[in-house]
C-alpha cells in the first residue's frame, strides 16, 4: 500500500432468531416451500397493518448493550420507499433518524494491538423476500418471488470507519459475530444469510485526516470474500489515484468468480428512499427499567469470558481468546471441564485435535461429533494409563468419525496399552538383543540411541506399549549389560 | 310505510316482535335497490346470496328463541375500501378490479358477529380520494335528492345508499371529510370517530394517520348503535387506542342545558354559501332554545389546514399505494418490456388522474431536498392546528360549523379545477389532522338539497356529540324528510 492508507466501515445485517416475524405472527423458520410462511400482513395485502413483535425490540436492546451502545429512550420506525418485486409493499419498515441503539464500540486484536471500533448505530428493520430466476436475471422471461423471508426481523449494525485493513475488517466481523452469538439472538450464519455484510471503503494518503471518496461494496458472502473484496477494492482505488484518476462514489458488487468488484450504480443513480415516519406504528418509548431488565439477562460476553479463562484457569491470553472466539467452542470447553477439570489439557485437545478435525471435515463445533463427556472419558483413559497419548489421538479420530465411546473403540481394536512388566521386559530384551550397536552407543553416552530403541519397542507392540514404562525398563536392562 | 323507510332500531323491534323476518327485510331492501339503483348507482358489488344466508341465520336464532343484538338482521352496506373475505374489494380502482381479499377487515368481522346483513359494497372516489364520487374508476354515484348532483365523497356510495333506502345503515371512511361531507350532501347522519377508536385493520389505506372508519345512519340513535358495534381496541391495529368502551346509546339524552358550543369565526368566513349560512344560523337558534350557550371562538391556524392536509395525506398515500404494481394481485399491464416498464404501465393505466396527482404530490413532498420544506413543516403546522382545538376545548364542549360550504354541487362543476374540489372539504379537514371526532346531521334544506351541521368534539368526546345531535334531532323534523326517488319516499 506504500504511501496510502485505507479507511473501512462495515454495515452488517443480522437476522434475529425470533419465532415469529417482526410485524406479524408468521413463522421465521428457514426454508419451507415457497410462500408457505406468509400471511396477509407480511404479504403487504391491501388494508393490513403491522404490529411490532416486542421480542425484536428486546433482542435489539440486548445487542445494543452487548456492543456498549446507548439505548434510545424514544425510537421510531420509518418507511424506506423503493420499488422491487421482493418487497411486497414497495417500502421497507426500517429506522431512520432515531435508531434503537447508538454510539457503542467493540474491541479487536489488530497488528497494532488492541483496537476499539466504533458502532454508530443499531437499528431494526424487516427483511425482503427472495427472487428466483429461470436462468439468469438478464435472460429470464419471468421470475418467481418467494416471500417466506419477507418480514423476518433484522438488525442493521453500522460501524464507524475505524478499520484500515481487510484483516481488521475481518477481525471486526468475527468479533461482532461472536458477541451476537453470545447474546443468543441470532445464528449469524453467513452461508444461510443470517449474517450479511456490506463495506464502505476509501483510501487516502498516509497521515491525511481527510476522508477520500468512498465506494460501497456488496455481495460478500463469506469472511474470505470480505477480505478478498476489500483487498481488491483498496488496490483498485490506489491504482486509480496513482494513475491520476478520481474515485467515483458508487455501489460496487463483488464478483467472486472473477475476483473483482464491479460497478452497480453511481451516486446519481442512487435511490431517494423518501424516508418518513411509519404512520401505522406508534413511536417506541423504551423505559430504563426495561433496559435494565435486559441488561440483567445478558450472558457473559467474550471479553469477560476470556479474562476468566486467564485468571481462573491460568490459560494464556492467546488460548483464552481462541477458546472464546465462538460461544459454542467456549461452551464445549467448559462442559468438558465439568467432567475433567484440567483446563490446560482440555484446552490443548479442543484447540488441537478437535479443531483440526472440525476444520478438515468442515463440521461446526455445534454439531458436536464428539461430545464433551466423551472427550473427558478419553482423557481419563490416558490418565489411568489404559492408552497412551499417542494412541489416544487415533482413538479420538475414530470417535470423531463414528461417534463411538472411546472405551468401545479401544476394546474393538485391541488398543489397550501394554503395561505388564513381564511382557514389556521380554520385548525390551528382545529389542536390545537385536540392536547391539544401538545398545553400545547408549552405553557410550549417546542418549539419542535410546529414542531409537523406544521406537523399536513401540513398533513391535504396534504402539500399545506404555511409553513411560518402556523408557524405564530399557534403561534398567541396558545398565545391566 | 315500506321497510326501507325504517331505521335500524325500529326494524329491530319489528324483528323481535316477529312482525317481519330478517329474510323478508333483506329481500325487500334488494327490491328497493332494484327500483332505485339504476338512478343512484350506489353499489359496485351486490352480495345477495351471502346476504340472504346471513338473514336466514338470524331468523333461525329468532325461531330458536335466542336473543339477538340490535343490528342482527339489519341490511347494511360497506364502502368498497373495506376488505371482505371472498368478496371483491376494489377501492373503485381499475388497479384492484379483480382483487378478492383472503381476510375480513376487523369492522367487517365485528358486524358479522352482530348478525348485520351485508348487502354489498358501495362506490367511492378511487382510493377514497375525492369529494364527489366522480373519481370512481367505474361510474359516478348520484345524489338521491337530485340525480344531477353529486352525493359528495369519497364515501358517496354509502351515503347515497342510506339516503335512498338502499341500505339501513352503512360504513364509510373519513380521511378529510369523506364521511361527513357526503352525509351532509345526502341528508343522513355521518360520524368520524376519534382517530384510533375504530380499528383500521382491513381498511385499504389512503392516509394512515388520518383515515378513520365510521357509520352512516338515518338518525343519531342508529349512529350510536353502529358505534357500539364497531368501536374498540384491536390488537391488529397498533394505532387503535385503549379506552373503556362506553355504551354510546347512553348518550342519547334529550337535554343540552348548559352545554357550551363554540362557533369558529374562520368557518363562517368568505366562501360559505349564504343560504347554507342561513340554515346553520336557524340550527344554532334551535340549540340555543334548548339551553346551549353558543358563542364565537377562533381556530387561528384554520387557513393552513388545507395546504397541510394536501402535503401529509398525499405523502402517506404515495407510500401506501406503492404496493399496487401488478406483481402480486390486481391489474397488470400486458406486453411490458421489463419490470420497470411493467410498473409504470400498470400504474399509468390502473390509476385514475386524481390518484396519480396525489401520488406525485406526495412523492415530491417526501423527496430529498424538499422533505423539510414540505412534509416536516406540515407536521409542525399539524401540531399548531391540534393546539387550536385544544385551546378551544378548554372552554367549549363542542365546536359547531357547517359540514360543507355549499349543498351538493352538479356533476362536472368542480372536476376541472382540483383546488375548487379540495375546498369542499375546508370545514372537515382540520378535524382529521387533529384526530378529533366529528358528526354531520341534516339541519335543513337549500333548493331541495340537504344542508349538513357539523359538530366537532374533544378526543373520545363522541358521547357529547351524540347528545347534542340527538337533542337537535328531537327538536326538529329534518331527519324524517327523505328524498323522493323510485316509487315512494325513502
Amino acid at each position: 500500500m506504500g504511501k496510502w492508507e485505507a479507511v473501512i466501515g462495515l454495515e452488517v445485517h443480522v437476522e434475529l432468531k425470533t419465532n415469529s416475524k417482526i410485524f406479524c405472527s408468521s413463522t421465521t423458520e428457514f426454508g419451507g416451500d415457497p410462500n408457505t410462511h406468509v400471511c396477509p400482513v407480511c404479504l403487504g395485502l391491501p388494508g393490513v397493518l403491522p404490529v411490532t413483535n416486542k421480542k425484536v425490540v428486546e433482542y435489539g436492546i440486548k445487542v445494543g448493550l452487548a456492543l456498549n451502545c446507548e439505548i434510545a429512550r424514544f425510537s421510531k420506525f420509518d418507511r424506506k420507499n423503493y420499488y422491487y418485486p421482493d418487497l411486497p409493499k414497495n417500502y421497507q419498515i426500517s429506522q431512520y433518524d432515531l435508531p434503537l441503539a447508538y454510539n457503542g464500540y467493540l474491541e479487536i486484536e489488530s497488528e497494532a494491538g488492541r483496537k476499539r471500533v466504533g458502532i454508530v448505530r443499531v437499528h431494526m428493520e424487516e427483511d425482503a423476500g427472495k427472487l428466483i430466476h429461470e436462468g439468469t436475471i438478464a435472460s429470464t422471461p419471468y421470475s418467481y418471488v418467494d416471500y417466506n423471508r419477507t418480514g423476518v426481523p433484522l438488525l442493521e449494525i453500522v460501524s464507524s470507519p475505524d478499520m484500515d485493513s481487510p484483516e481488521e475488517a475481518k477481525a471486526y466481523l468475527e468479533k461482532l459475530k461472536a458477541i451476537i452469538q453470545y447474546t443468543g439472538v441470532s445464528d449469524c450464519k453467513m452461508e444461510e444469510g443470517s449474517l450479511r455484510c456490506d463495506a464502505n471503503v476509501s483510501v487516502r494518503p498516509k497521515g491525511s485526516t481527510e476522508l477520500g471518496t468512498k465506494t460501497e461494496i456488496k455481495n460478500m458472502n463469506s469472511f474470505r470474500a470480505l477480505q478478498k473484496a476489500l483487498a481488491y477494492e483498496i488496490q483498485r482505488q490506489i491504482q486509480v489515484l496513482e494513475d491520476g484518476g478520481r474515485i467515483v462514489q458508487e455501489t460496487r458488487t463483488w464478483d467472486e468468480e472473477r475476483g473483482v468488484t464491479v460497478s452497480m450504480r453511481s451516486k446519481e443513480e442512487a435511490h431517494d428512499y423518501r424516508y418518513f415516519p411509519e404512520p401505522d406504528l406508534p413511536p417506541l418509548v423504551i423505559s430504563p427499567s426495561w433496559v435494565e431488565a435486559v441488561r440483567r439477562e445478558l450472558p457473559e460476553l467474550p471479553e469477560a469470558r476470556q479474562r476468566r479463562y486467564v485468571n481462573d484457569f491460568g490459560l494464556s491470553s492467546y488460548d483464552a481468546s481462541v477458546l472464546t472466539s465462538t460461544k459454542e467452542m467456549a461452551d464445549y470447553f467448559e462442559e468438558c471441564l465439568s467432567f475433567y477439570p484440567q483446563p490446560k489439557v482440555v484446552a490443548n485437545w479442543v484447540m488441537g485435535e478437535l479443531a483440526r478435525l472440525l476444520n478438515a471435515t468442515n463440521i461446526d463445533i455445534s454439531a458436536r461429533p464428539v461430545t464433551p463427556r466423551q472427550l473427558a472419558s478419553l482423557l481419563e483413559l490416558i490418565d489411568r494409563g489404559v492408552i497412551s497419548g499417542k494412541i489416544a489421538k487415533t482413538v479420538f479420530e475414530e470417535m470423531f468419525s463414528t461417534g463411538k465411546e472411546p472405551q468401545q473403540i479401544i476394546e474393538e481394536k485391541g488398543l489397550v496399552q501394554i503395561s505388564d512388566e513381564a511382557e514389556l521386559r521380554a520385548v525390551v530384551r528382545r529389542v536390545i538383543a537385536a540392536n547391539p550397536k544401538s545398545a553400545a552407543d547408549f552405553k557410550a553416552g549417546k542418549e539419542k540411541a535410546l529414542g531409537f530403541l523406544v521406537g523399536q519397542v513401540m513398533k513391535e507392540t504396534r504402539g500399545k506399549a506404555n511409553p513411560g514404562l518402556v523408557n524405564e525398563y530399557l534403561r534398567e536392562e541396558l545398565t545391566k549389560l | 310505510m315500506e321497510l326501507y323507510e325504517f331505521t335500524a332500531h325500529q326494524l329491530h323491534n319489528l324483528l323481535l316482535q316477529r312482525k317481519i323476518s330478517a329474510e323478508e327485510l333483506c329481500t325487500s331492501i334488494y327490491q328497493r335497490i332494484a327500483e332505485t339503483e339504476e338512478v343512484v348507482k350506489a353499489y359496485l358489488t351486490l352480495t345477495r346470496d351471502q346476504a340472504l344466508a346471513q338473514a336466514r341465520r338470524v331468523d333461525q336464532r329468532l325461531r330458536a328463541g335466542e336473543t339477538i343484538g340490535p343490528l342482527a338482521g339489519i341490511p347494511m352496506a360497506l364502502k368498497d375500501n373495506l376488505c371482505t373475505k371472498g368478496v371483491r374489494t376494489t377501492c373503485a380502482s381499475k388497479i384492484l378490479f379483480n382483487f378478492i381479499p383472503p381476510y375480513d377487515a376487523t369492522v367487517v368481522s365485528k358486524l358479522d358477529r352482530e348478525g348485520a346483513v351485508m348487502l354489498g359494497k358501495t362506490n367511492l372516489d378511487e382510493f377514497a380520494m375525492g369529494s364527489s364520487t366522480e373519481n370512481s374508476g367505474f361510474y359516478p354515484t348520484h345524489n338521491p335528492w337530485n340525480p344531477d348532483c353529486v352525493p359528495g365523497g369519497s364515501s358517496g356510495g354509502s351515503a347515497a345508499a342510506v339516503a335512498s333506502g338502499e341500505a339501513i345503515f352503512a360504513l364509510g371512511s373519513d380521511t378529510g371529510g369523506s364521511i361527513r361531507q357526503p352525509a351532509a350532501f345526502c341528508g343522513v347522519v355521518g360520524m368520524k370517530p376519534t382517530y384510533g377508536t375504530v380499528s383500521r385493520y382491513g381498511l385499504i389505506a389512503f392516509a394512515s394517520s388520518l383515515d378513520q372508519i365510521g357509520p352512516f345512519a338515518k338518525d343519531v340513535t342508529d349512529c350510536a348503535l353502529v358505534l357500539n358495534a364497531i368501536c374498540g381496541r384491536d390488537s391488529m391495529d397498533s394505532t387503535s387506542v385503549i379506552h373503556e368502551l362506553p355504551d354510546y346509546t347512553s348518550f342519547l339524552v334529550d337535554d343540552i342545558k348548559g352545554f357550551k358550543i363554540g362557533l369558529p369565526k374562520e368557518y363562517f368566513a368568505e366562501g360559505l354559501d349564504s343560504r347554507v349560512r342561513a340554515v346553520i344560523e336557524r340550527a344554532i337558534k334551535v340549540l340555543e332554545d334548548r339551553g346551549a350557550h353558543i358563542e364565537e371562538t377562533t381556530l387561528p391556524h384554520t387557513r393552513y389546514a388545507l395546504p397541510t392536509y394536501y402535503i401529509i395525506a398525499p405523502a402517506e398515500a404515495s407510500s401506501n399505494l406503492a404496493r399496487y404494481d401488478g406483481v402480486r394481485y390486481g391489474f397488470r399491464a400486458e406486453d411490458a418490456k421489463d419490470i420497470i416498464d411493467m410498473y409504470s404501465r400498470t400504474r399509468s393505466l390502473g390509476f385514475g388522474n386524481e390518484v396519480k396527482r396525489r401520488i406525485m404530490l406526495g412523492t415530491y413532498a417526501l423527496s430529498a431536498g424538499y422533505y423539510d420544506a414540505y412534509y416536516n413543516k406540515a407536521l409542525k403546522v399539524r401540531t399548531l392546528i391540534k393546539r387550536d382545538f385544544e385551546r378551544a376545548f378548554e372552554k367549549f364542549d363542542a365546536i359547531l360549523s357547517p359540514t360543507a360550504p355549499s349543498p351538493a354541487f352538479r356533476f362536472g362543476e368542480k372536476t376541472d379545477d382540483p383546488l375548487t374540489m379540495y375546498l369542499s372539504d375546508i370545514y372537515t379537514l382540520a378535524v382529521n389532522l387533529a384526530g378529533l371526532p366529528g358528526i354531520s346531521q341534516c339541519c335543513g334544506f337549500v333548493d331541495g338539497l340537504p344542508v349538513g351541521l357539523q359538530l366537532i368534539g374533544r378526543p373520545l368526546g363522541e358521547g357529547t356529540l351524540l347528545r347534542i345531535a340527538y337533542t337537535f334531532e328531537q327538536s326538529t323534523e329534518h331527519h324524517r324528510v327523505r328524498p323522493r326517488i323510485g316509487k315512494g319516499v325513502a
